[in-house]
Order: structure tokens, then sequence, then C-alpha cells
């Protein structure tokens, strides 16, 4: 098992390898450095490219203030679940390919001066779905929150939904987060989610869409049900722009869409509007 | 009655056909020593065959036409009805259905998925799969129950949440997201009862209570056996649906050992299409003993318990943390 699974080993990823990229939004070859200095972001259409955990907490929190929780969370195999390979084989080698022990970070830290509590989840990581540990870590992150009154702050990356290599109990998940955020609102607390490319499933229909405060990066694809499973069913041409975050902000379900460059300044100002 | 057989049970029917043959013929002379004889291996028959049920073979009992569904249950169990149709914001979903009721003389309010049974009942139930207006109806009339101190039971039977256009732009994710959250603090005893299929989100959608149970050929199921076949195989086929169903681990008694659920309640031989009557019978008392359990608690004790069941799930391992270590 890889020993040195800390924030210090994660390699950088995210952006294919190369020095060139092209953009999947304007179709442009792009110099990799260059979109890697604008927040991996397109300088040419604001195409948004993924961002590990790691860099979210760079980009979020000021220099040097995040205090990672609840590293040592392992997922086990408890329905002993096989792929195309065993999902115990398949956790190791994530954590391998991503320097992550599963596909959420958690902690708290400063947002220009003002502490919050963190959690994120990692599409690298098995597209960030939700099993125990992403449960428990969430679930931990928003009862400290409480605890210490502080603001809660979820960014969602979870392409995956309720990770179905643990079954009904990644399904419970749901419900556990749910149940945590609940008592956090119910105590005064402020929760703001990030959404962020994807953010699908079983947790957009859960601790995604239940902050007092929901933002979206640009263009983030965010929906109930996957794009097959509705064209199975409907047989019919989906709209343009379709679970976009465009498209749920147009649907009333977004409250506002935020450059990856603005969302430090727009969330400390969001925060500071909801102080007691 | 005409019976409608699964693929499996082919060695019953033959059996039941039978006997049927030699009881019509009237026994005589050593018939009635062979319909004796034939009786017994059918019982011995089925009590083997319906408790050790391969997880697809239960699949296709709870997906039997002739399965009760929410309404029959309501005719069956329940004196009185009074359905409630209002989202007061888009529409009336017949795939989820809210209503007064009364279990003896108790005031109850049923949430429950409605399949349908006729073709057109099952077009207009969109075959048990809500939109986001049920899931909205749903909580608004569970806030409704609790104002006034009538307790829940929640009947699940769905593949699915709708997996719709209309659905999306209606907020699908949002409405089953604001269901859960606001189901781990309503303040009224609720009782879940999976009595067929508990397809994910959809589900879970109107199941987070006091009380979580299946009927013993239930299943309940992060993603349906078809779903996951065609995610691990490609395809959704004999082959691999039941390998599926398999891995999933998402039988009542797997729930079960994994601490998901209460109860597995028991279904009459066969399944509860077989007998509706001793089924309703047995959710009936299954139900008043609950609810007379959860009305004896504080509103304090029965969210903080609700909180710590929820809060209690999962199956993780924690080591000691490398990270600041290192
Ligand atoms: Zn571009």
């Amino acid at each position: 098992m890889n020993s040195d699974s800390g924030s210090m080993a994660r390699p950088k990823r995210g952006v294919p390898e190369g020095l060139w990229i092209r953009c999947p939004g304007c179709k442009a070859s792009l110099f990799k450095k260059e979109v890697e200095a604008a927040l991996n972001v397109c300088p040419e259409c604001d195409h948004h490219f993924y961002m590990p955990a790691q860099g979210r907490i760079d980009q979020l929190l000021d220099e040097h203030s995040f205090e990672e929780w609840d590293t040592g969370l392992r997922s086990k195999d408890p329905l002993e679940f096989v792929d195309r390979i065993p999902y115990h084989q398949r956790l190791l080698a994530e954590e391998k390919k991503t320097g992550l022990p599963d596909a959420a970070v958690t902690g708290k830290g400063f947002i220009r001066g003002r502490p919050v509590v963190i959690g994120i989840t990692d599409f690298a990581f098995m597209a960030g779905s939700m099993g125990s540990v992403v449960g428990e870590k969430l679930t931990r992150a928003a009862e400290r929150a409480t605890e210490l009154k502080l603001p809660l702050i979820f960014v969602s990356g979870s392409g995956g939904g309720a990770r179905m290599q643990e079954g009904i109990l990644s399904l419970m998940q749901m419900a556990k987060v749910s149940a945590a955020l609940a008592r956090h609102d119910s105590s005064g607390g402020l929760y703001v989610c990030i959404l962020t490319n994807p953010t699908m499933g079983g947790v957009a229909a859960s601790w995604a869409l239940q902050g007092d405060l929901t933002l979206a990066e640009p263009g983030a694809l965010v929906g109930f049900a996957g794009k097959r499973t509705i064209w199975n069913t409907v047989r019919l041409e989906l709209p343009e722009g379709f679970q976009t975050s465009e498209f749920l902000l147009q649907h009333g379900f977004v409250d506002r869409i935020v450059h990856r460059r603005d969302l430090r300044t727009e969330v400390a100002r969001l925060i500071d509007y909801c102080e007691k | 009655m005409a019976i409608s057989w699964l693929p499996f049970e082919k060695d019953i029917q033959d059996l039941e056909s039978t006997l049927e043959r030699l009881e019509a013929a009237g026994g005589g002379e050593g018939g009635a020593e062979e319909i004796r004889r034939i009786r017994r291996e059918l019982t011995s028959l089925k009590r083997h065959k319906y408790s050790s049920l391969h997880p697809w073979e239960a699949v296709q009992i709870c997906r039997h036409p002739d399965r009760p569904q929410t309404l029959d249950y309501v005719d069956l169990i329940f004196n009185e009805y009074v359905e409630l149709h209002g989202d007061r914001a888009f529409g009336n979903d017949r795939a989820l259905r809210t209503g007064f009721a009364r279990l003896d003389d108790q005031k109850v309010l049923i949430v429950g998925h409605q399949k349908g049974h006729t073709l057109k009942e099952r077009t207009e139930c969109f075959y048990g799969c809500a939109h986001p207006e049920g899931y909205r109806k749903a909580l608004a009339k569970m806030k409704l129950a609790a104002k006034f101190n009538v307790p829940v039971i929640c009947l699940i039977d769905t593949p699915g949440a709708y997996p719709g256009i209309g659905a999306e732009e209606r907020g699908q994710a949002q409405l089953i997201a604001t269901s859960i959250f606001e189901m781990a603090r309503v303040p009224t005893p609720i009782v879940c009862v999976v009595i067929g299929e508990g397809g994910s989100g959809g589900a879970l959608g109107i199941g987070v209570g006091d009380r979580v149970s299946m009927l013993e050929h239930a299943y309940y199921s992060v993603i349906s056996p078809e779903g996951c076949a065609g995610i691990l195989w490609k395809v959704a086929d004999e082959q691999t649906k039941p390998r599926a169903a398999a891995s999933l681990r998402m039988t009542a008694k797997d729930l079960k050992r994994l601490g998901v659920i209460d109860e597995i309640i028991p279904e009459p031989l066969g399944g509860a299409h077989r007998d509706p009557r001793e089924m309703g019978s047995t959710l009936k008392q299954y139900l008043r003993t609950h609810l007379r359990e959860l009305g004896m608690l504080s509103k304090e004790d029965l969210l903080d318990h609700r909180f710590q069941k929820f809060r209690g799930m999962g199956v993780f391992d924690e080591v000691a943390a490398t990270t600041n270590a290192d």
C-alpha cells in the first residue's frame, strides 16, 4: 500500500499529459502552463477544466490555512463487490492514481480571514462518488461546523453520485449527510454549496442541493438522471445546454454562477451577509 | 382466480396443475392417497423454493403485476382514506399518493408510490416513477401531518424517480434533496416500509423515518439491477441482471445484515400477491406495533433517535492519520 498518501505527495492532475491541450469548449490548442496558471480555465472561452481537491484548497483558502481532518478514514468492502476488478483492489488502484485515500477531503481553513469548515469531493477518485467514507467525512465536517459555529462550504465534484460498489450503504450516506446538514441548519449555521462539473445522481439529490446558498461554476453538468438513462426513457433529443449550471440557474435551482477566479471573493462576501 | 406464474415457478406450477387434475377427477380408489402425497410434496417444494430465492427471483416477485400496491393496502388495512392531491406548485403526481387515513381509530397520513395495475393506470402513474411535484406534495403533507401530531406511514414501491426532461427542468434532484433533508427533522413519527421496489433516490425521497422495514421479497438498492448490469457488463440481459442483483446485496436479508433496515416483514408463501389479505393483516400488525412504540416517545427523543439511526450507517475503517506526521 502507498504509505505516503499525505497531501504533500499528491501529484498534479486534471490537465492531460503533454505541453499542449485542446479545449473541449472552443477547440483551441492551449499551452498547458498557461491554462494551469489560469486556475485550469481556458483563457480563450472560459471553459472550466477539472480541478483536483488540493487545487481547490489552494484556490479557495488563504495560504497555509488548511487543516485537514479525518485523514485516517478508509473504505471497506462490505458487499465484497466485484466489477471488472474487486472493489478493494479498485480502491488501492484509485489511491495510487490520485494520491487520495478516498474521494473527499475535509477540514478547516480561512477564506480571506474568515474561518470556515470545508469539504470537497474529487472527481479523480472513482468519479467523486459517495461511499461510506465520503459520507462519514462530510457528516463529521457538518457536525464540527455546527459545534464550532462556523460556516460550512462544500464543493461537489461527483459524477458518479452514490457509489455503486457500496450498494445500499452508499444510498444511506445521502440520508446521513442530509441529517447532519439539517441539524446544522436548525442550529442557525450557514451552509454554502459550490456545484462543479459534474454533480449528478445521489450527490445532486442530497447535500449538493441542500445549501442556504447554491453557487455553480459555469458550464458544470448538474442533474439527477444521466443523459443516457433519460434518452432511453423518453427517446427525445435533449435540449441544448440541458443539465448545465446555466440550465439550473434558468430554472431557479442555482443562486449564482461564479467564475472560478471569483469564487473566493464571492464566498467571502456571502459569508459576511449571513453573519449574525 | 387466474394466477400468472413466474418462469422460475415452473416446477410448482406443474405440480399444482397435476393436483388440480386429480382433484377434479374426484380422488377415488388410491386417488385420495395420491392427492395427499402431492399436497405434501407441493408444500415442501414451495417452502424450500420461496425461502431460498435467488435475489433476481425476488425482484421478479416484487415486480409481479398482481402484487399489492399502496392503494391496495389502503383498502386492505385502513378504515378511511382521504386523498390529498395538491403540491401547490405544478401538478398532481399520480405516482406518489398522499392522504389521511385511519388505522383502527388512529389518524395517520399515508404517503406511497403507486405503480398502477392496468396499462391505463400504469401509464397515468408513470409505472411508479415520481416527478419532482410528487416529492413536493409528499413533504408538504408530512409537514401538515406533523403540525397536527399525525404520524406518517410511507409505503415505498418505485423503480426510481422519473428520468425525464421535464423532471430535470423542474428539479428532480432538488426536490428529492429537500425531502430527505426535511424528513430528517419532521417532528412526527414516520414508519417507512418498502413494499416492492426500493429504487435508489426515488425510494429514499420518502424513506427517512424512525422505522424502516421491508417486505420479505422487496428489494432496496442504490441502482436497479438493469442499471448496474449495463454499467458493469455493457448489456442488461438474462445473464447479467441476476449477477447484478446478487452483487448489489439488495434483498431484505442483506439489508438487515448491513444494519440498514429494522425488520423483515414476512410475506405469504409465494409472495404478497398470492394472498393480499394475509399480507395486509401482517403489515397492519407491524404498523400498529411500531406506531404505538413511537407514540410513546417525546418529540425530542423521536428526532434524536431518528438522527442517530442514520448517523450510524456505513462501514469503514479508521487508521491512525499519517498526513501531519510525515
Ligand atoms: Zn476554450
